[in-house]
């Protein structure tokens, strides 16, 4: 990170910050960084930036680069930090809301993988009102281009009768569809 | 006791062992089992990274489609699934402006929700005692894995046990007469649904669950988790294969084994859906 202007970059991103506690009902200001989600944290190895880094930067209003963050993204929403925060922050439920914050703005960052996986996943439902895991792997391996990703557990999960090869329509698709024309109508 | 029962996508297809031992050891506990009407998928981790409202109305459908079946109690055996309806139903019937939203969305009135959501633990916790054994499971030397969402994070769900030391399933194994032993990673996370996207990470957190399974001294895993028992057992072959390791450690459902000292049959507890076959250990134990 280079140079930067704290009390610019705090004005600037004074209004997101404000959506942020309002939308996740957690303050980061809050954290006095003694590192306990860092340390219990199961994923912090493959984190760009440790968990309480994370929090230290949306208190210095560093968004752009949480927002493009890969631990955003990585974090496996275990709420182990949630657990063990004196503070009391729901720090898992803060990287959900910059999750959903990033999608909607279009930020894939280093997350290309998930962003492929929840797009693909989210279709799959809207269209069929159930998974269709069949569809799931094909658009996740063509989508991220890792085209022999798990494709050594498609035999042994079809002779367990576990895959299913066309999917499953649900009666009910309409009120789906409903419910993802409203989401979007409202943009959430 | 009617319980409405939700499967969700991994209990018809992927976990479908939970599912089959699950309503095997339903009847005879006492458990009337009734699947939701037209249930649909709760949107996974995939919908609460994506949408707050879809998070919410997704798993709200099935809680409103469950009420129609009168039970007063619900379970989703995925312990995600579990979550997201238990937050759904408590929007529902606390957040007004989630609410109008969905009646919005639906163009229809909905009613607020008092069945009792349960987790797959608290399902059966009370149900398992030792009047229930018939074959008792001596000598199975097992550590429980209760995974993450079960337990964490604390005071959000109605279901009390120890985020960092829980202790539910330990007292069935020790009811079903296993020898349980104690050991740190309880509640580590497996990485779940990151098997999909960050497929190394996944790798390295599940071998070292498994490594400390090994370490402890324990011939099979206790899973109470779809995303840690798959993790854990269909891809131990990926994780062998990748760390040079030569794991061979069965992650069973814990229904299963409840299902297995009741005395049921081990074809109708789903074993042989298993990746990593329980059965050589078992019979070595004379418990099939």
């Amino acid at each position: 990170m280079s140079k930067m202007n704290v009390t610019e970059i705090m004005d600037r991103n004074k209004e997101f910050l404000r959506e942020l506690r309002e939308e996740s009902g957690q303050d980061p200001g809050q954290c006095f960084q003694c590192m306990k989600c860092t340390g219990g944290c199961p994923f912090q190895f493959t984190m760009d930036y440790p968990p309480s880094q994370i929090m230290r930067m949306l208190q210095d209003g560093l968004v752009d680069e949480v927002l493009k963050s890969f631990t955003v993204q990585t974090c496996a929403t275990c709420a182990t930090c949630t657990t063990r925060c004196p503070r009391n922050i729901d720090i898992a439920k803060l990287m959900d809301t910059l999750r959903v914050i990033a999608y909607h703005r279009g930020i894939v960052g280093k997350g290309k993988n998930m962003h492929v996986f929840h797009t693909t996943f989210m279709n799959s439902v809207k269209n069929h009102g159930r998974l269709y895991e069949v569809g799931l792997a094909l658009g996740l391996n063509l989508g991220t281009g890792n085209l022999l990703q798990d494709t050594d557990l498609g035999l042994p999960m079809f002779l367990r009768g576990k895959l299913s090869i066309l999917p499953h329509n649900i009666k009910g698709r309409d009120e789906i569809k409903k419910l993802y024309d409203y989401a979007k109508k409202i943009g959430e | 006791m009617k319980l409405a029962y939700y499967p969700g996508c991994g209990l018809n297809g992927s976990s479908k062992e939970l599912d089959i031992s699950f309503r095997a050891i339903s009847g005879p506990l006492g458990i009337d089992v009734v699947e939701i009407p037209d249930w649909n998928c709760c949107g996974g981790s995939s919908a609460h990274s994506t949408s707050h409202f879809l998070s919410f109305a997704l798993p709200a459908r099935n809680v409103i489609n469950a009420e129609t079946t009168g039970c007063e109690e619900f379970t989703a055996p995925c312990p995600a699934c579990y979550v997201r309806h238990f937050l759904a139903q408590r929007d529902l019937n606390e957040n007004p402006e989630m609410k109008q939203h969905l009646e919005n969305a639906l163009g229809r009135k909905v009613d607020k929700s008092d069945m009792k959501i349960k987790n797959v633990i608290e399902v059966f916790m009370d149900k398992v005692d030792s009047s229930i054994v018939k074959k008792p499971l001596k000598g199975l030397k097992v550590v429980n894995y209760y995974g993450c969402a079960l337990v964490k994070p604390p005071k959000t769900f109605g279901f009390f046990d120890d985020p960092e030391n829980p202790q539910s399933l330990d007292k069935i194994m020790r009811t079903l007469g296993a020898e349980v032993i104690d050991w740190p990673y309880k509640t580590e996370c497996c990485g779940a649904s990151l098997c999909f996207t960050n497929q190394d990470a996944t790798w390295k957190a599940s071998r070292d669950i498994l490594q400390m399974a090994k370490d402890a001294g324990a011939q099979a895993v206790v899973a109470a988790c779809t995303m840690c028992q798959m993790n854990l057992d269909m891809r131990q072959s990926q994780i062998n294969k990748k760390y040079k390791t030569n794991f061979n450690i069965p992650a069973i459902f814990f229904t299963q084994l409840i299902g297995l000292a009741m005395g049921i049959s081990a074809d109708k507890l789903g074993l042989d859906k298993l990746y990593v076959d329980p059965k050589p250990l078992l019979r070595s134990l004379n418990l099939l």
